[in-house]
């Protein structure tokens, strides 16, 4: 495989705040490959979304904080580097499209002013090439009417169309990595399938490599190559999709796998996670997902497991695995 | 097997005003004409998109909202006729779970209190009794008694859930009307209450009206799914019959939006563009504008939801 273009190292973001520190990104090591789709997985809380916001230093801070760790781009650590040249990775180098487009757009501007000055900021082509680019962008996002839709207000468009717009937005300036945080969480199943195949199809045309960011390993199996799976803060399990799905090591993969309703399937009773997921500022001691685990271990109430390969580029961080392991692998 | 629940052309219209001096400016037509049955101890799943009026019939056949026509039958009782009295009685053998467990409880009260309160309302004057009834309603849905004294806040999202659920069942509904009861949930804790839904129904015999956007969940836990679109009724039938025999174009390009995880060959239906606003719906059929298989009937002339084999249900030309 071709080398990383995004290497995530040890990543620790907390949140300082009255109540305690919330370790919200506790040791993340993660790397994305040029023109591939990584997928990071999780339940909500557990810090797939912050990991990326502390990509690009998106959070509030106060009383967010990164204490440790880098993010490589190009041989820039963009957790070290200057607020200036953080900006011009922004937007143009890295992209992000949110989950909830109707908060994510200006309700003042129209959608036209809005892309218009993201490319202004980063292109300097005057206003005509501006309005242009902007009118192809949502031609390819199959927006009917592009020139109409660069006049509307986000409240005048339908949830499918502002996610598009917003997915439009994002490429304005031809970026090398898409961050794609729940893009279809908030859309109806038909927009969904729409949304998802404007993606591949992106990513295909543009060699683009994409961050996709969901609960729903449905998803996962439709759109990634690689997939980590993330909980408590951490990276448990990173592999290829199809060995994500059909070789899952670590308990909490298959338990997210095997919880999911197949639509295929006359199943009559759907295997749970008992439990919940564990409360940020009261952290399990050991492996934090050894409370819910059933297969949890002596040592695992103690020791925190590391990441291991147990195959080609497939890790995982469970003690079933590890070289003290008690041999149950 | 007798009917719990008769739905026989039920309608809500909203009167939309706008203007300085508001004027009705013209009626959204979120339930236009739809009927349905649910036996005894059955599950029908209720499927669409947002907007479709799918929570609309939910909520009018509590009559949380006023039903603009139709006839709505529980137990043999026609809920649109009852006056105050009666409704709260009736409404105690129908209940409903809602979507969002943080907004259905009440912050500032503990949950044993909200729990409670339906048991007040019905007329349980003995407070021990009704104690000792909301730890029994704890324990049912996987909970400990002692939670009672706790507030709201102090539970996660699928806790939330199951108390919501327990304060459902406080009554001894004979019918749930369950409106999309985990799609707020984390998918680990969503399959726990999937399954305590359906603990629930084999052990008390109850009805489920499910109503949920998610396919894959509605075959999990349905016995017959109906697809609404735009206020109407587009299919009907049993589970079996509906997944492997999809008739209407609509449920088979909600079928192949259904992503898998572990994708098959099959090509998949993209709809183009979005559902239309219900204030000025398609003529004819109203699912003609997306249809991947409109034919020159389908714009001018609605078709009719009839029965194309036993128990199957649809509306659309091909059929005719």
């Amino acid at each position: 495989m071709s080398s990383a273009i995004l290497e995530v190292e040890n990543l620790n973001t907390w949140f300082y705040t009255r109540r305690g520190i919330v370790k919200a990104v506790n040791g993340m090591n993660y790397s994305l490959y040029a023109g591939e789709c990584l997928c990071l997985v999780g339940e909500s809380g557990c810090g797939k979304s912050v990991s990326a916001l502390s990509l690009l230093r998106l959070f509030d801070s106060p009383p967010g904080k990164i204490v440790q760790g880098r993010v490589l781009y190009n041989g820039t650590d963009l957790v070290a580097c200057s607020p200036d040249r953080l900006r011009a990775v922004r937007g143009k180098d890295i992209a992000m499209v949110f989950q909830n487009a109707q908060s994510a757009l200006n309700p003042v501007f129209t959608v036209g002013d809005q892309m218009m000055e993201q490319i202004k900021a980063h292109d300097g082509l005057d206003r005509n090439d501006v309005l242009t680019k902007a009118k192809m962008l949502l031609e390819e996002m199959r927006i009917p009417g592009a020139a109409r839709a660069l006049k509307m207000y986000p409240h005048q468009m339908s949830g499918g169309m502002k996610q598009r717009a917003m997915i439009a937005m994002s490429l304005s300036c031809d970026p090398k990595i898409l961050i794609a945080d729940e893009p279809t969480t908030s859309v109806d199943v038909t927009i969904r399938a729409q949304i998802m195949h404007i993606l591949k199809d992106l990513k295909a045309r543009r060699n683009m490599s994409i961050i996709f960011i969901t609960h729903d390993l449905s998803l996962v199996s439709e759109i990634g190559d690689r997939a980590a799976v993330v909980y408590a803060g951490k990276v448990v399990e990173t592999a290829t999709v199809t060995n994500i799905m059909n070789n899952p090591s670590h308990p909490y993969t298959s338990g997210l796998i095997s919880c999911l309703p197949d639509i295929s399937s006359g199943m009559k009773r759907l295997p749970s996670i008992p439990g919940n997921t564990p409360n940020p500022l009261n952290m399990p001691a050991g492996c934090p997902f050894h409370p819910r685990c059933s297969k949890a271990m002596e040592i695992c109430r103690r020791v925190e497991p590391g990441l291991v390969h147990i195959a080609d580029d497939h890790t995982v961080a469970c003690h079933l695995y590890g070289p003290g392991a008690g041999g149950s692998r | 097997m007798s009917d719990i629940l008769r739905v026989r052309g039920l309608k809500k219209y909203y009167t939309v005003m706008a203007g300085l001096i508001p004027r009705p400016q013209g009626e959204i037509k979120a339930v236009d004409g739809v009927s349905l049955s649910i036996a005894e101890r059955e599950v029908l799943g209720l499927v669409g998109e947002s907007g479709c009026g799918k929570s609309t019939v939910g909520k009018a056949i509590m009559r949380l909202e006023e039903p603009t026509a139709g006839e709505i039958i529980i137990d043999g009782q026609d809920v649109i006729r009852l006056n105050k009295r009666e409704l709260r009685q009736m409404r105690g053998k129908v209940q409903m779970v809602f979507q969002d467990p943080d907004a259905s409880l009440d912050p500032r009260m503990t949950v044993g209190g909200s729990i409670e309160e339906a048991l007040i309302v019905q007329g349980m004057s003995d407070a021990a009794e009704r104690m000792e009834r909301v730890g029994g309603l704890l324990d049912k849905v996987g909970l400990e008694a002692g939670f009672a004294e706790l507030y709201p806040h102090e539970f996660s999202g699928g806790q939330k859930q199951r108390i919501g659920i327990a304060r459902a069942l406080a009554m001894d509904p004979k019918l749930v009307i369950a409106d999309e009861p985990v799609s707020a949930l984390d998918v680990s804790v969503q399959a726990q209450i999937l399954n305590l839904l359906m603990d629930i129904r084999d052990r008390d015999g109850l009805a489920y009206l499910f109503i949920s956007h998610d396919l894959s969940v509605v075959r999990y836990i349905s016995d017959r799914v109906a697809v609404m679109y735009l206020g109407k009724l587009m299919e009907l039938a049993d589970k079996k019959e509906f997944f492997s025999n999809p008739l209407h174009p609509y449920t088979e390009a909600l079928l192949s939006a259904v992503v898998r995880l572990h994708p098959g060959g099959r090509e998949r239906i993209l709809l183009s563009g979005d559902v239309p606003s219900p204030l000025n719906p398609p003529s004819g059929c109203r699912f003609h504008t997306r249809c991947h298989r409109a034919m020159p009937i389908c714009p001018l002339q609605e078709p009719e939801f009839k029965e194309v084999s036993p128990g199957h249900f649809t509306a659309c030309h091909l059929y005719g």
